[in-house]
């Protein structure tokens, strides 16, 4: 250095970044290559050696409305499972390559993965069974039990992204539903009842953000309050006025299927997503839209941070109430939506407490997603499809006892919580009150 | 914009924060507010912004009086505000936090992030910043997230600016960026309000000095008098801004790392092979600028981030494995540099945070069972040889000035039996009162025979402190000299020049500052 530093120069030398590690460095996380290749192995071991040889698996893959009619697959089981399961390992040594030279695999390895495994355990739990594994059914099955999830897990990401957390997400659904099966039959037209749902939904948060922002009560506190609330109101409803005159109160009605024209046909996925009422529709919009906003417009960007940090929004002009009164209210009426899925969106009269505790199962695959409309969307399609993996396989009969299939969905959320989420990070100030 | 406070009076239950204040400032004009720690400064500053809303008393805007029901209203009416404790969330990006309330929008709501980008990239080179738009405030270091404040209150075009101790963790060649900023504003007309506790700041700036003491105006001072006298009206009494100390007599080596090295969570290497040893009885001074390692040597020796390689021994038993309970068990004292997010638990009480490391030793506890009377006792003993301004020791501990936050969790670690005090930045935020005797009281804690690892930016603190020097530069020890080197050579090797170059050279230019010193001296 021939020239002395000047003040200038020190500040210089600070802006350059760091230099980059050469010697030491992290510690390799050898959680996740481990995992993949155990898993590969028990699918190997269990998935492949116990299928009896010669045994074949029937894929259906049809339905009666597709244009192109795809045949019915019928593989080889052990030959099918064997090659799944290779390609599993193959994935798994791979991702302990990537670990040991510290490469990042992306997004498309897990997914990958885990359609691999669930494939080759279908193979095995059809293999030799006589019966079809109705893909498609599968599939519809697994949207239809997710949407009331969706709905719900949008419903409180909403919430707590403006800091209020929302147990109510049950109650809402289920006032929801109550609402949208008595206008619809007292005006027998469904899409009357589809209007209604969500200001049921809407009532419901109305009443938590009203205690959470205006008394400070505890929000979980008023959260299982109002679960309760909404539980005995529908139920005594239903039990006096809904069954003495059901004609008019609880006669059933349903939305139609609007199939959507060229799309619906293709084939799979054109049943399971494209011929599918307003109602599914409406939740494709209202995800996808979520998606950008929360991250790309002003409403989103002050609801978070509302809550994260009340104060910090207050100090730049931020009604800090209006903004958790006004999220929380909408958010109740994306539940209240979805709520409108048990009945009018299925054609059901409304049953007491029906819906049976989705709205908890909701609460989770936020968390699970993170928080983030896409990941709760992911993870209330993986519950949804768990739970339709483990109803279509008890109807056909499988080696696995029904009642561990039923299990499924929960085993996954304990296993995907634990070990794949890692560190979740909820809105700092969610459940907060902001008092000046 | 001209602002006038007439007869301003806050109260906070019985305790009156501002008592009866009136100030002018007159478009144009930079005013300086003195005054120790709680001393309501920032309070006043609140209630102008609508934080708070005054008991008694007006606040006139151009002579036309106002009242705000919030900051919003008060930001309408042009006034920007720095607060002291940062108004930023930390998992939001530069950009987001800067535009935060002011976002610029496309059709439907959706923002123009490429245009706030540009905004905050414009603002940061005008006034010579150097922030990436794109970086999340929880990645930087306070320094950064403190120019991010200024850059969010800049790009409001505030005719009024309330600057509340934005110097705090800023370098000095920062603070002299934001000085000529703050020459910018007032050529352009904004009335600046600006709180600080650096005399020699105040000096350079200010136009006008108000005094508060105990919630009063107790006078007006000019920028000519002297630091001394500014020093002994803000707290009412002489103040030795040298803190005097005998030298020391250092034992044998209490406290050591050898060849500590930490990686961050993306991999870079933050500590290079650091090695120091302190003996009993001698304080050793980590210098460097903000961000060169030193914040994660402390948290490496307390245990809050994991080393990859080296030893930390204290008393000849290594703590690398130990876990951070262990280590403060063994006899650590730790001052974080952030009080608010490390030291401190805002919702507890002062007696809470006062054993937060201690609840569960004796004398606070008693097998399972809590001793509150005598953690009481202690607490209300201990904040008063600090000094700390304070209600009752049950309130909050939110509630007191951030000055005397920093002194309860100096009274915390220094009121027990301790083998080594490690201290990030000690007296961040403190008044000029607090620092001297906050010095104090570290320089008998090392004729106590305690090794003394203080780290900090402030390049007075370290020259009235240390025994010796450690200037680090890029997670590397650039060397070691003893406590009276002078400024030049240790700004030298702050820039990563090593020890004997920073010598000769030294010899051969002097900088301003260091001729200033010299001079000073003869
Ligand atoms: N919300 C509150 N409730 C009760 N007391 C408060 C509250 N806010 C501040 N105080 C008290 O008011 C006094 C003035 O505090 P303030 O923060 O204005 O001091 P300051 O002059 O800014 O000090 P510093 O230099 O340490 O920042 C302190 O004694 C503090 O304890
Ligand atoms: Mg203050």
């Amino acid at each position: 250095m021939s020239e002395q530093p000047t003040q200038e120069s020190v500040a210089a030398v600070r802006a350059e970044p760091r230099h980059e590690a050469d010697t030491h460095l992290q510690p390799i996380k050898w959680k996740f290559p481990i995992t993949y290749v155990l898993l590969a192995l028990l699918s190997l071991g269990a998935f492949t050696f116990l299928t009896p040889s010669g045994a074949v698996t029937q894929f259906r893959l049809a339905t009666a409305t597709d244009i192109v009619t795809l045949p019915a697959a019928n593989l080889p089981s052990f030959a099918t499972a064997l090659v799944l399961s290779l390609l599993q390992l193959g994935l798994g040594v791979l991702a302990v390559v990537a670990a040991a030279r510290r490469i990042k695999l992306g997004l498309w390895h897990p997914m990958l993965f885990g359609l691999l495994f669930v494939l080759a355990f279908l193979v095995y739990a059809g293999a030799g069974r006589g019966a079809f594994i109705p893909v498609v059914t599968l599939l519809a099955g697994a949207l239809m039990l997710s949407v009331p999830l969706i709905f719900g897990a949008m419903c409180g990401l909403v919430g707590e992204r403006s800091g209020i957390i929302n147990i109510a997400i049950e109650g809402q659904l289920l006032a929801g539903a109550f609402l949208a099966a008595v206008a619809a039959s007292f005006f027998t037209s469904a899409y009357v009842g589809l209007l209604a749902a969500p200001f049921a939904g809407a009532a419901v948060g109305g009443l938590l953000v009203w205690f959470a922002v205006k008394y400070h009560v505890n929000q979980i506190i008023v959260g299982v309050v109002l679960n309760v609330l909404v539980i005995g109101l529908t139920s005594f409803l239903y039990s006096t006025v809904l069954t003495q005159n059901a004609e008019m109160w609880n006669a059933r009605q349903q939305l139609p299927r609007l199939p959507i024209p060229g799309l619906s046909q293709i084939p799979i996925i054109g049943p399971v997503l494209f011929n599918q009422t307003i109602l599914v529709y409406l939740m494709y919009v209202i995800v996808f839209a979520l998606h950008i906003l929360v991250f790309k417009s002003r409403w989103g960007l002050r609801m978070r941070a509302v809550g994260e940090h009340p104060k910090a929004a207050d100090t730049v002009g931020i009604n800090v109430p209006r903004t958790r009164v006004f999220n929380t209210v909408l958010a109740g009426g994306i539940a209240g939506l979805g709520g409108a899925y048990f009945t009018v969106g299925q054609g059901l009269a409304f049953g007491q407490e029906m819906s049976a505790g989705q709205g908890f199962i909701a609460l989770a695959a936020m968390i699970l997603g993170r928080w983030n409309p896409k990941g709760a969307l992911l993870a209330a399609l993986l519950f949804g499809f768990s739970t339709s993996v483990g109803q279509v396989l008890s109807t056909i009969g499988t080696p696995v006892p029904s009642e561990m299939l039923l299990m499924l969905p929960y085993v996954i959320t304990i296993f995907a919580v634990a070990g794949f989420v890692g560190r979740v990070r909820p809105p700092a100030a969610e459940g907060v009150p902001y008092i000046k | 914009m001209k602002l006038q406070l007439k007869g301003v009076t806050k109260r906070f239950g019985t305790f009156t924060a501002n008592d009866q204040i009136d100030l002018t400032v007159q478009p144009g004009e930079i005013h300086a507010l003195l005054g120790e720690n709680g001393a309501g400064k920032s309070t006043l500053m609140n209630t102008i912004y609508g934080l708070h809303s005054p008991n008694e008393g007006e606040i006139l805007l151009d002579d036309k009086r106002v009242t705000f029901d919030g900051p919003g209203d008060a930001v309408e009416a042009g006034i920007g505000m720095v607060h002291q404790h940062f108004m930023l969330i930390p998992v939001f990006s530069v950009t987001e936090s800067v535009m935060l309330g002011y976002e610029p929008t496309k059709t439907a709501g959706m923002i123009d992030f490429a245009e706030a980008r540009h905004r905050v990239q414009e603002i940061s080179a005008r006034f010579g910043f150097d922030v990436d738009p794109d970086a999340m405030i929880e990645d930087l270091p306070v320094g950064a997230q403190q120019r991010v404040e200024i850059i969010k209150a800049l790009s409001r075009d505030a005719r009024v600016l309330i600057l509340d101790e934005p110097t705090a963790v800023l370098t000095p060649q920062e603070t002299d960026e934001l000085i000529s900023i703050m020459r910018q504003l007032k050529e352009a007309g904004t009335s600046i309000v600006f709180i600080t506790h650096k005399l020699r700041e105040v000096r350079a700036i200010a136009d006008k000095i108000t005094v508060i003491r105990r919630g009063k105006i107790v006078g007006e001072a000019l920028p000519e008098s002297t630091e001394t006298e500014l020093a002994s009206l803000m707290v009412g009494r002489e103040v030795n801004l040298a803190t005097q100390k005998e030298p020391a007599t250092p034992g044998e080596i209490g406290f050591s790392v050898e060849g500590l090295t930490v990686v961050s969570g993306s991999g870079k290497v933050v500590l290079d092979n650091v090695s120091l040893s302190i003996a009993r009885g001698e304080i050793l001074c980590v210098a460097g600028v903000d961000g060169n390692g030193q914040t994660e040597l402390a948290q490496a020796i307390l245990g809050l981030r994991s080393a990859v390689a080296g030893t930390i021994s204290l008393d000849g038993t290594n703590l690398r494995r130990m876990s951070v309970k262990e280590r403060l068990n063994a006899g650590i004292g730790f001052v974080p540099e952030d009080r608010s997010t490390d030291g401190v638990i805002p919702a507890f009480s002062i007696t809470e945070n006062f054993v937060l490391d201690q609840y569960d030793q004796q004398p606070y506890s008693n097998g399972v069972a809590m001793r509150p009377s005598v953690m009481r006792e202690a607490a209300v003993n201990q904040t008063s040889r600090f000094d700390v301004r304070l209600g009752t020791v049950d309130d909050p501990i939110s509630t007191l000035s951030g000055g005397n936050q920093q002194k309860v969790v100096l009274a915390r670690e220094m009121s027990r039996d301790i083998r080594l005090f490690l201290a990030s930045q000690p007296t961040r935020g403190l008044d000029v009162g607090s620092i001297e005797f906050v010095h104090r009281t570290i320089i008998e804690e090392r004729d106590k025979g305690t090794p003394c690892l203080i780290v900090s930016t402030e390049l007075d603190e370290v020259s009235n402190l240390a025994d010796r020097i450690a200037v680090m530069y890029r997670g590397v020890v650039v060397g070691i000299v003893p406590g009276d080197t002078n400024r030049d050579v240790l700004g030298l090797m702050m820039a990563g020049v090593p020890v004997e170059e920073a010598y000769t050279q030294a010899e051969q230019h002097h900088t301003i500052l260091g001729e200033a010193d010299e001079e000073a001296q003869a």
